[in-house]
């Protein structure tokens, strides 16, 4: 008999991979949904059993041998405290759009390519699952195609409502080739030096390196990776293929897409430039410092005045998630306790918020066919509850207290100041109010507008949807109200990140 | 030992909310609820009061435990904790909210406004956000009430729904939030950088960092900078233009939310941060914060001169609420003793007054669909108890005897005197002839000139509408073009609860100068908290 327990990390990953697998066969009507939902609830909750399992067996981390193979020749996974919460967050938030996705993929995609999509849809969450538990640099890659190619299917199956959806995918397919190749390059060349990929021994051979800091292979894996990272989880300016992708792409897709694929593409970098590199070489040796603070700091600022003046909800709620992406990028690159555990909340709290947000989106769109401006007017009586919990979801990624985004901003701006970078406080706090801009432009569409069209007759999202919204947008309230989970977690993370690999 | 009664005084209003809420389908219960939670909350209140006024409150009570609802951020919880200054807040707003809902009654149904139910939720939720800002144990949790008070009230402001409302609303909300994250928020988390804490503590928080060099004067005088003006919601210029953009909102809410809570919860906030967070002597010795007396004088004397020149009754009177603002940071920024006496009184007593005059505009409102103080010729023959009763609130604004005005103005200029600042006596001075200025014709117009003829004035235009609560019938987009002053010329006084309420706040403001013991007796309790200099 197969031991669970035993087994768990592995199983996080093997689940959905052949559940994925198996969806495909699942055929039509309700029957790939469910499926769907069962596979992730359990992947869901193999990750709390494998978090309450770090967390209980008072270990820094837990590692596994696949196949009992020994680490520097098979593969190992290895899950301490920062993967563990973001194997929850992904699986998580994965469950709960899954269950959400029902009716929005009945509504938007033709019902022979269902099954497809559940397969595709699970596969993708398969691969951003492996990226995160694994230890070897190469398994991140190889989960990385899995989760980019499926990523590219899914946001290309948006051509049924909208043909856009496939110029999207291809232009996301294009740029995320290069991201993905560039990380190839960059673990490649590690691999040269280092003849090694497992992700401690790397760090570990790196350390021994007298040369490490003038070593030009070294510094050309550097260069590649955080090129290619910085594509992967769309910093800006390497941002262009976001804001269409998230536009155009089905409803439901939007909503996994922003709590869970960039976030994971900025787990890598934790990885690679904390784990492997060591916050010595990445950030004192290297200018990322300031490169990525500048890079961050534009993002802020450019994104959120780009989000003011988008037309439809969806396409602002994606370029807010470049500006969101910057403040994640500020955090870390401050290499300081605050900022990198302020980086780590607002991880959480990102996918947490935009999460529910663009669900919140979905249920419009299923009610009313759009998310353009004039299809939210007046909606906030016709749909007081989704329309509510936009607004609550508005008001956590402005970082009003009491939500989500307000502690990731107090954690910001304290890390800020502790670096003595003021400037980066400055930049924090003018683009909580773009957000108070461009989220406000939501607001007043909603609650003070007068409906017209399709709005006028539009009732109240279903249950089967609402729940899911609320479900994420409550828990934004409940971590702004109550912290000692969230930041206890991501400031001990922090802690064993800024000390090199735990 | 009353400890947990603060949480009441919030749970109290937001329960309040939800049973309206949950009532909203019957207007008579809906309202009857919104009464009775308002006299509850009364209720809990006064019970706090005893403990307060007790000898060696800073010995006993103000050591205990504070009551903590969550640990937010690690180290710095949001919790509770009774305080003299908090406790003058408390008891104006929960007082006056009980006729503020028999007013809101009366006024919301004569002129039939719309979504009735959320504007008396969102007014018991911006209630119990001002009960949390007036207990708040340390500033973080202020912050986060502040806030909810901005929210709470955006609704109120924009209650029509017409784009002159919902543009209105846009100003006032993205001034009070722009100010409060853009410069006070940053002040905190700084705050918390330097000193490690965040807990209030009569005499400031700043000595240790002042002392080990961790703080520098200059650096003080930067964060006190941002706190004045991050505190938008006192509204120092050029921080007010909110205040008149407010005025859209129906009378109720200029009434008690802008002359009472989100106002004072402005100046209460400053006074609060003076006296527990920079205490009276750490700015001193520092040599910063002087030109706050010369920036809140300004804004005395600026908003004076422009109340004067305007003839919408409402936005004379917020220009009036802007200077008036200015008088009780002016008196916290002496930073001495009998200054921080004198904000705390001129906090109640500017209330009494001028809820009484948003009343009386109301009622005229309500009863002679008139806004510009140049329609009013006569009315009070018409009006009288509305008119009194405006005359009062006027007298209490001058700091005429026998009203509430003229106690904070004496305690004002003795510490202006003590203090040696010439410039704030020549300040008030002044102000008080400007106040007269703009006060007294209005009265005089009321009562001494005779009323117009009939075909004397022009119908009601769409501009006076914006400040002035568009009746339901333009609303409903009936043409309506020359009915309003025909129809309302054989008019009387406005509804009783509407009567009765502006009647009830007028008495306050005279029983206050008879009888302010209690208010005195808070702001000594402050007083005896400060350490000795």
């Amino acid at each position: 008999m197969l031991d669970i327990q035993a087994n768990l990390p592995v199983l996080i990953v093997l689940t959905p991979l052949l559940g994925g697998i198996i969806a495909t066969f699942t055929g039509r009507g309700v029957l790939p949904w469910l499926w769907s939902s069962i596979v992730t609830g359990a992947t869901f909750a193999l990750t709390i059993q494998m978090m309450m399992t770090l967390l209980g067996s008072g270990e820094p981390f837990i590692s596994y041998e696949l196949g009992n193979w020994p680490k520097w020749w098979g593969i190992e996974y290895r899950v301490d405290l920062l993967n563990a919460f973001i194997l929850l967050v992904v699986a998580g938030i994965g469950f709960i759009t899954t269950v959400y996705a029902r009716l929005s993929v009945q509504d938007e995609i033709p019902n022979d390519r269902h099954n497809v999509f559940y397969a595709v849809w699970i596969l993708a969450i398969t691969g951003l699952l492996g990226i995160t538990i694994t230890g070897d640099a190469f398994n991140v890659y190889v989960l990385l195609e899995i989760s980019s190619l499926t990523v590219y299917a899914l946001i290309a199956m948006g051509k049924d409502r909208d043909r856009r959806a496939l110029t999207a995918s291809l232009r996301y397919l294009i740029l995320g080739s290069v991201g993905a190749s560039f990380i190839l390059l960059g673990i490649g060349y590690l691999m040269m030096v280092t003849g090694t990929l497992n992700m401690e021994d790397m760090h570990s051979q790196l350390l021994r390196m007298p040369d490490l800091d003038t070593n030009r292979t070294v510094l050309v894996a550097f260069a590649f990776l955080v090129v290619g990272l910085s594509l992967k989880m769309a910093l800006y300016p390497l941002h262009m293929w976001l804001p269409k992708a998230y536009t155009y792409a089905p409803s439901a897709v939007s909503a996994l897409l922003a709590a869970t694929a960039t976030k994971v593409g900025v787990y890598m970098a934790f990885r690679f430039l904390f784990g492997i590199f060591g916050v010595g070489f990445s950030f004192y040796a290297m200018p990322s410092h300031f490169v990525l603070l500048g890079m961050a700091s534009l993002g802020i600022i450019f994104s959120s005045l780009t989000a003011i003046r988008q037309t439809n909800a969806k396409s602002l709620l994606a370029y807010s998630s470049v500006g969101q992406i910057g403040y994640i990028v500020a955090g870390f690159s401050l290499a300081n306790a605050n900022g990198v555990a302020g980086s780590i909340v607002h991880i959480f709290n990102h996918a947490v918020t935009k999460g529910g947000m663009f669900m919140a989106l979905g249920a419009i769109a299923y009610r009313v066919g759009g998310t353009d401006m004039k299809h939210l007017r007046g909606l906030g009586k016709r749909m007081p509850l989704t329309a509510g919990a936009l607004a609550l979801g508005g008001l956590g990624l402005i970082g009003f207290p009491l939500t989500a985004g307000f502690i990731s901003k107090w954690y910001l701006v304290s890390g800020a100041l502790d670096a003595g970078m003021w400037q980066l406080a400055v930049v924090v706090l003018i683009g909580s109010l773009f957000a108070l801009v461009y989220v406000w432009k939501i607001i007043e569409a909603l609650f003070f507008g007068e409906p017209t069209g399709r709005t006028a007759e539009a009732t109240e999202a279903p249950l089967s949807m609402l729940i899911p919204i609320w479900v994420l947008i409550g828990l934004s309230i409940y971590f702004g109200v109550d912290t000692s989970f969230t930041a206890d977690v991501a400031t001990r993370a922090a802690s064993s990140l800024l000390g090199g690999l735990p | 030992m009353g400890i947990e009664l603060p949480l009441l005084a919030m749970l109290v209003p937001a329960t309040g909310a939800l049973l309206i809420a949950a009532f909203g389908r019957w207007p008579n219960l809906r309202e009857l609820l919104t009464v009775l939670t308002s006299v509850t909350l009364l209720g809990v209140v006064l019970q706090m009061l005893p403990v307060v006024l007790a000898d060696g409150f800073w010995e006993t009570t103000w050591t205990t435990e504070p009551v903590v609802l969550f640990e937010m951020l690690p180290g710095i919880p949001l919790e509770l904790k009774l305080e003299p200054l908090g406790m003058i807040y408390a008891l104006i707003a929960s007082s006056l909210w009980i006729l503020n809902s028999l007013y809101s009654v009366g006024y919301m149904r004569a002129n039939r406004e719309k979504n009735q139910t959320r504007f008396y939720v969102c007014f018991a939720l911006a209630i119990a956000s001002v009960m949390g800002i007036a207990f708040s144990g340390n500033i973080l949790t202020l912050f986060v009430f502040y806030e909810a008070l901005s929210v709470s009230t955006y609704p109120l402001v924009a209650h029509k729904g017409t784009p002159e409302a919902v543009r209105s609303a846009r100003v006032y909300l993205g001034i009070l939030v722009g100010t409060s994250i853009g410069l006070l928020l940053p002040a905190l988390i700084a705050t918390y950088f330097f000193t490690g804490d965040l807990a209030f503590a009569p005499g400031g928080i700043f000595q240790e960092a002042l002392t080990d060099g961790r703080l520098t004067g200059p650096m003080l005088g930067v964060l006190f900078f941002m706190y004045m003006f991050g505190i938008g919601k006192a509204a120092l210029m050029p921080m007010h233009k909110w205040l008149p953009a407010a005025m859209v909102a129906p009378t109720p809410v200029s009434a008690l939310l802008h002359a009472v809570a989100v106002v004072k919860a402005g100046v209460f906030t400053v006074v609060k941060v003076c006296i527990y967070v920079f205490g009276t002597t750490s700015l001193v010795s520092a040599g910063q914060g002087e030109w706050l007396i010369y920036v809140a004088g300004a804004t005395i004397l600026i908003a004076s001169c422009i109340a004067l020149f305007q003839d919408n009754l409402k936005r004379r009177l917020a220009y009036s609420t802007i200077s008036q603002l200015s008088y009780i940071t002016i008196a916290a920024s002496l930073l001495s003793p009998l200054g921080f006496m004198a904000a705390s009184i001129h906090i109640a007593a500017h209330a009494f007054g001028k809820i009484t005059l948003f009343f009386a505009a109301g009622s005229i409102y309500t009863a002679a669909h008139k806004t510009k103080i140049s329609e009013l010729d006569g009315i009070g023959r018409k009006m009288p108890w509305t008119m009194g009763a405006f005359a009062i609130g006027s007298l209490s604004m001058i700091g005429v005897p026998p009203t509430a005005g003229f106690i904070s103005k004496w305690y004002l200029l003795s510490g202006a005197w003590e203090t040696g600042y010439t410039f704030v006596i020549v300040v008030v001075l002044l102000s008080t002839l400007l106040n007269a200025g703009y006060f007294l014709p209005i009265v005089w117009r009321a009562f001494f000139r005779a009323p117009p003829s009939h075909d004397g004035h022009a119908p009601l235009s769409p501009q006076d509408d914006a400040f002035g609560d568009p009746a339901d019938e333009t609303a409903a987009g009936k043409p309506h073009a020359h009915g309003h002053d025909d129809h309302h010329d054989d008019h009387g006084e406005a509804p009783l609860p509407i009567v009765f309420a502006l009647s009830c706040t007028a008495a306050g403001t005279i029983i206050l100068f008879f009888f302010p013991d209690i208010v005195l007796g808070l702001a000594q309790q402050i007083f005896k908290g400060l350490p000795l200099p």
